[in-house]
């Protein structure tokens, strides 16, 4: 295995556990951190696999298409952010609603 | 239980498929690459990704600037509890931290706009240096309170002077949001200058999270 494949590989691994935190965890801004996991590991993967291809110089399309990843992912995380705190100010938790009512039920955490 | 049980095992298949198709050979490298490196002389910088960011592809940065500004309105209209005012004083460590080394980012900030032309750098870099330090000053209780009308014009500086500056190709018989090869760099550099403004402003104000409150024209400035 090369080096780049081994960014390539670390990648498709980050966005996986981040997918899983995003299916599995309750909390919004565990959830919101997973999904920026999830994006990393994308950005990861955009930057690598160009990078084992050519032999030349990088391609900059990639890296430019991150950038511009990396700044609407900021901007979409920064809005869930405050979501999670309206929610959290009309509900007093900081949970969706399905996840809530479930809490409620028994004595689970809120993670 | 069950069901994170669940999620995990169908997220091991998607990791197998994930693992098996990274296995395969690389993909080739795309024509773009090519293409973008061959014109870099006429983009008016030396590094390919701000040529593409800037030059090649201004567009999706155009509308990058426009999502940033799009989403600091969308949190301003959740309405979102007001952070405390005055902020809670700042333990000594952050408040010294904050005083020696705002001058120090608002150098490197710079730094990067300028060095993006021919490094690793540019707006994006910059503006988010930039908008730490602002942060940092906002917690520490140093910034001035925001006034509303001069913030909302800084926030909307770079997409206005972007938007504009793309005019220029059609007035010289070009595209929209293409410059001429040999006005390239000047161009580059004002569209530059405001979004980092923009950026950095926009960035801090998204921590904030509430719109500046509009002064009591009695209290003094």
């Amino acid at each position: 295995m090369t080096a780049p494949s081994l960014y390539a590989f670390v990648g498709a691994l980050l966005f996986l556990v981040g997918l899983y935190g995003a299916l599995a965890r309750r909390h919004l801004v565990r959830k919101i951190l997973a999904v920026n996991l999830m994006a990393s590991g994308t950005f990861l993967l955009l930057i690598a696999l160009p990078a084992t291809a050519a032999a030349g110089p990088p391609d900059p399309a990639p890296r430019a298409m991150v950038l511009t990843g990396i700044v609407v992912a900021v901007s979409a995380t920064a809005f869930a952010l405050a979501l999670a705190r309206r929610v959290r100010a009309e509900q007093g938790r900081p949970l969706l609603p399905g996840d809530a009512s479930e809490a409620a039920q028994g004595p689970t955490d809120d993670r | 239980m069950l069901h994170r049980l669940l999620t995990a095992a169908a997220l091991a298949a998607l990791g197998a498929a994930f693992f098996a198709a990274l296995d395969a050979p690389p993909p080739a490298a795309t024509p773009l690459a090519d293409a973008a490196l061959a014109r870099l002389p006429d983009s008016g910088v030396s590094s390919p990704v701000t040529a593409v960011l800037l030059n090649f592809r201004a567009y999706d940065t155009l509308l990058e600037v426009a999502v940033l500004l799009l989403a600091l309105a969308s949190v301003w209209a959740l309405r979102i509890p007001a952070p405390p005012s005055p902020w809670p004083p700042a333990s000594p460590v952050v408040a010294t931290a904050a005083r020696r080394l705002t001058p120090a980012l608002l150098l490197i900030g710079a730094y990067l706009v300028w060095i993006g032309a021919d490094a690793p750098g540019g707006a994006f870099q910059g503006g988010a240096l930039l908008g730490a330090s602002v942060v940092l000053l906002v917690v520490t209780g140093a910034a001035p309170p925001a006034r509303p009308l001069p913030l909302r014009l800084a926030l909307v500086a770079g997409l206005l002077v972007f938007a504009l500056a793309g005019l220029a190709g059609p007035l010289l018989g070009r595209p929209y949001l293409t410059w001429p090869p040999s006005l390239a760099k000047p161009f580059i550099l004002l569209v530059e200058v405001f979004a980092t403004l923009s950026i950095a402003l926009t960035l801090a104000a998204l921590f904030v999270g509430v719109p500046p409150e509009r002064p009591d024209p009695g209290a003094p400035r």
